[in-house]
Formats: C-alpha cells, structure tokens, sequence
C-alpha cells in the first residue's frame, strides 16, 4: 500500500460525508422486509447499497489520510457515539414510510448538488465518489419526489401522516448548510463544497415538490445542531448497537 | 511463458460478472486498463454503481481466472473516476444481455445522464419479442444496475439494464 500524506483536515471532512452516507444507508437498510410493498424493499435496500459503497470509499480515505491507519471497518464498527460527526438528519428515525420518504426528499434535494459540487473537489477521492453518487442520488431524488407526492397528494390519511413526518424531520435540515471553521478552510482548498451554495436548489427543488404534493412548508426557528460535533439524540446509541455489536462481540471473526 | 498484456487480456475475456454470467467484465466496461511489468500485472477494475457488492467476487475470480494459467503476481486496483456509464458498454455485450432476456441500455449521444424529476425513462424494447409497448413496474429491481419492466405486447416481464 502506498502511503499519504497526513491530512487530519480533509479526513475529517472524509468523515462526515461518510459518516452521513454510512448511517443513512443503516437506517434505510431497516426497511427490509418491512416496506409497505415488496418492490419498496428492494428500492430502499438498493438505496441503503449507494450510501454504503460511497461511505467504505470515504472512511477508507479518512483512516488514510487522519495518520491513526485506521480501516474503514475500523472506522464503522469501533468508535463510540461522540466521535460520530454525521449530521442529526441521516440518524433520525424513519418512523413511518411517509416519514422516511420526507427524510430522503431532504437529503437527496441536498445531495445532488453537494455531490455535483465535489465532484470537481481537488481532493481525488472526494472528487471520484462523488462523480458516481452525483449519478446514483439523481434516482434517489426521483424516488423520493414520486413518493412524497404520491402520498401528499393521496388520501386524507396519507396526507396527513406524510406531513407530520415532514413537520417532524424539516427542522435538522438546516444543520445540512452551517459552516464552521473546518468547511471554511477546505472550501479555500477547493476541497469541500459551499453550503451556502448549495442551499438555493436545495430550497427550490423541496419547495417545488412540497407545492406539488400539496404540502406545507413547516415554519419553525428551532435549528437542532450537534452532529457534526459528536452530540447525537438519544435513538443514534440504538442504531450504533445494532450495527457495531456484532463486529464487537466477535473481533476479528470472518466469514 | 512469458506474461504479455495480450495474453492477460485473453484470459480476462472469461471473466464474467457473477450477477449476469452472460457478459464478460470487459463488455461490461469495467475492465479499464491491463498492465504488465515483468511478471507484475496490474489489473484495474471500476464499479458500476458505488455498492456493487459483486466487486470482490470479480476481483476474486480475476485472481483465479490468472493463477489457473500461471499468473500469480497479480494486483487488481479499483478505481472510481472517471465514473463507469453504459456507454463503455460494447455492442456485443449488449447482445450478449439481450439474448439472455435483459433489455440492454441505450446507445445514447455523449455527456451525462440527467434524471430530471418526474422523467419518465424512454421505453426499453421488449428482449423477448422486440415491442416498445413496454411499461416501468420499478426502477430498482434485483441489482442496482437493473429496473423492472413488462411487455404489454407479449406479456412478459423483464429486466432492463439501467442507462447510467
């Protein structure tokens, strides 16, 4: 293996977009054998499967380039809870399947910039997983719209139950587009994306589908932060068991 | 006997995908470069989509595939960029796939795949009796690469081999 030079500030970007891919892809992995249509298993496992390959690139480069030589698996299956840095959006709930679907509205209307974006990142892997995710997270988008329009502008029922999930998850996305010191340092490097850049299609394709599926947009001035920081809410200790116990309970078992 | 590239290369050409044995790694273009340097051979390898779980079978069985004929010094690297697209995709692999009942991705003009929200894809012709009366059950079928269609002419459901 060729070794790289330590870079503990594109690592920890590294992180966070893995981080964010990785936990995202377990929470919709939770949907197997329980989606309301069998067709809905296989789309929300092959979407849980684009965030997994995209999140072992990432923590791969993060382990390379933080100097501690870590694995991706080191990296997914031994840190404990405030050494996460995914954003509170990606750990939430999926509640119900009008809940998730609002979830991935949000997270895949910021994707598809972000990945757009870094997709020319000076950092090389950065830049070439977002090239294929740019590719895969305009199917999540569509997915995710049909869905949500669907379901809106369905039933009574199911309009009232996507948009309380709606209600629900619309404030964690603001934490999607805060800067902080390390994003202004690697946006000078060409390394990271801008949120602030970002943030316009991000409102405009959720407003757009939000109008169309005859939502409301929710109006709240709570702004849940944390995550990029290691404060985590309380259902992301459940999530981290379930997906780190086995690998803890037997170091080093293969298959 | 010596190691060349061309024999590296023949070899590799029974290499198939494990999800569709039909097709080789290289009409798939996933195949992207052979390199050899005395008796080093470096292979180099792109995924389809970023989870594609069959990668570290296709590099398994690159390994045996050229330790049955002797090579064994052998690295197979993956890389991510430029990213794969059905366009690297060689017309007898679409063939190849169309013969086994998948209906092939498009040949397309250059540039990137847009999905646009709401587009409906253009409809696949049907593998098994040729109409475009065809209709979408579920863009995410049995792997990644793959929808789920069915022919209104014949009746028949079928896979498509997603444009990408």
């Amino acid at each position: 293996m060729t070794s790289v030079a330590v870079d503990t500030d594109v690592a920890a970007y590294a992180l966070r977009l893995g981080d964010d891919a990785l936990v995202l892809g377990q929470r919709l992995g939770e949907w197997a054998a329980k989606s309301p249509q069998l067709e809905e298993d296989v789309a929300l496992l092959n979407l849980s499967l684009d965030h997994l390959g995209a999140a072992r690139s990432l923590l791969t480069r993060a382990g390379e380039l933080d100097g501690t030589g870590r694995s991706e698996d080191d990296l997914a299956f031994l840190r404990d809870e405030p050494d996460w840095t995914n954003a509170l959006l990606m750990e939430l709930d999926g509640g119900d399947f009008g809940r998730t679907m609002t979830r991935q509205l949000l997270v895949a209307a910021y994707q598809l910039p972000l990945w757009q974006a870094l997709s020319s990142s000076t950092d090389e892997v950065i830049a070439g997983v977002a090239g294929k995710a740019v590719k895969e997270v305009a199917y999540h988008l569509d997915h995710a719209r049909s869905w949500v329009v669907r379901l809106g502008d369905g039933t009574e029922e199911s309009h009232r139950r996507v948009q309380a999930g709606l209600d629900e998850v619309w404030p964690y996305a603001a934490e999607l587009f805060e800067r902080d010191e390390l994003l202004e340092l690697l946006i000078a490097r060409g390394v990271a994306a801008d949120p602030a850049l970002l943030e316009p299609q991000w409102r405009e394709t959720v407003e757009d589908v939000l109008a169309e599926a005859t939502l409301t947009v929710p109006e709240t001035t709570w702004r849940p932060t944390g995550g990029r920081r290691g404060a985590h809410t309380t259902g992301f200790g459940y999530l981290l068991a379930e997906l780190q116990h086995l690998h803890r309970s037997h170091p080093g078992a293969s298959w | 006997m010596v190691t060349t590239v061309e024999r590296v290369r023949e070899v590799l050409s029974t290499v198939t995908d494990p999800e569709i044995p039909v097709i080789t790694i290289e009409d798939l273009g996933i195949l992207r470069d052979v390199q050899v340097d005395g008796e080093h051979v470096t292979v180099t390898i792109t995924p389809t989509y970023s989870g594609c779980p069959a990668m570290d079978e296709i590099r398994a069985d690159i390994r045996t595939a050229l330790a049955d004929q002797g090579v064994d010094d052998v690295e197979v690297k993956m890389v991510l960029s430029p990213a794969w697209t059905t366009d690297w995709m060689s017309d007898s692999g679409r063939d190849k796939l169309r013969a086994f009942g998948i209906a092939p991705p498009e040949r397309r003009p250059g540039g990137p795949v847009l999905v646009t929200l709401g587009r409906r894809p253009a409809s696949p012709a049907c593998p098994q009796c040729g109409s475009r009366d065809t209709e979408e059950l579920t863009r995410f079928a049995s792997t990644s690469c793959k929808s789920l269609w069915r022919c209104l002419s014949c009746r028949e459901p079928f896979d498509h081999f997603k444009d990408h």
